[in-house]
């Protein structure tokens, strides 16, 4: 269970890393956050039964993706509006 | 090879190879749907692992909510069958580098460590154990970061309708 969330969150980690797209990014940030909560979860259920500290965490953790993805896909589509692209290399201005 | 661990191994190698292919594929609605996939076996392994609960917002709150998010702000920002420029060479190799190594390195950090399970009973992951511990304020309870969750939320919606209306100027 652990190799497998290793094996998620880098491949996260390099889909962060080898696309230049604001989205693709994004997606990339989301697997990474589901490594996470593989980890949390696995860890929960079998090595800490009697609690669910785990459990909640991850409840947790998906709360704050869900608005993370919200901003993020509000700021996307506003720089979309402004620069007509979503590349990160051709969004080099935080003042427009 | 008892039944769990068989439809374990099916939903592991298909996260795998999902979210590979959902990073690697230059067609990117297509990444989109593979990114579906990877987080519905994900809600499966919950699931599998008795968090029926977290299988569902799983379900509801990624595969309902966040994909299709995603899924739309590609559709306003590209075509529909645009592709993605191929990573530069000098990206692809740090970033398979860094990919590689840290799988390597944490894989050889984690899997000589023996990790011991605590001898108690399992409590039961039912919706009323789950709704008690989340809004209780005692040992075990949940309350404080519920509420403060659902100011992150507010915060979130709010700050969401700021950025992406349109300026009036």
């Amino acid at each position: 269970m652990v190799v497998l969330s290793t094996l998620v969150f880098f491949i996260g980690l390099l889909g962060v890393l080898i696309r230049r797209n604001l989205i693709t990014m994004l997606m990339g940030i989301e697997l990474m956050l589901n490594a996470v909560n593989i980890n949390f979860v696995a860890f929960n259920h079998y090595l800490f039964p009697h609690r669910l500290e785990g459990h909640f965490f991850a409840l947790i953790v998906m709360a704050i993706a869900a608005a993370e993805a919200a901003i993020a896909i509000a700021l996307i589509i506003n720089i979309y509006r402004k620069f007509l692209t979503v590349n990160v290399d051709d969004v080099d201005e935080l003042k427009y | 090879m008892t039944g769990p661990k068989i439809i374990f191994f099916i939903l592991a190698a298909s996260i795998v190879v999902f979210s590979l292919l959902s990073v690697l594929d230059r067609r990117i609605l297509r990444a989109a749907i593979y990114l579906l996939f990877v987080l519905v076996a994900l809600a499966g392994l919950f699931y599998m692992m008795n968090f029926q609960f977290l299988a569902a917002v799983q379900l509801i709150l990624y595969a309902g909510g966040i994909v299709v998010l995603i899924i739309f702000s590609i559709l306003l920002t590209s075509q529909i069958n645009s592709k993605l420029d191929a990573p530069r060479k000098s990206h692809l190799l740090s970033g398979l580098i860094t990919a590689v190594g840290g799988i390597a390195l944490s894989l050889a950090t984690v899997i000589p460590f023996v990790f011991k399970a605590t001898a108690s009973d399992a409590i039961g992951t039912d919706m009323r154990t789950i709704g008690r511990q989340l809004l209780d304020t005692g040992e075990f309870g949940y309350a404080l970061p519920f509420e403060v969750i659902s100011i992150l939320l507010l915060a979130a919606l709010v700050g969401t309708i700021f950025i992406a209306r349109k300026s009036k100027t």
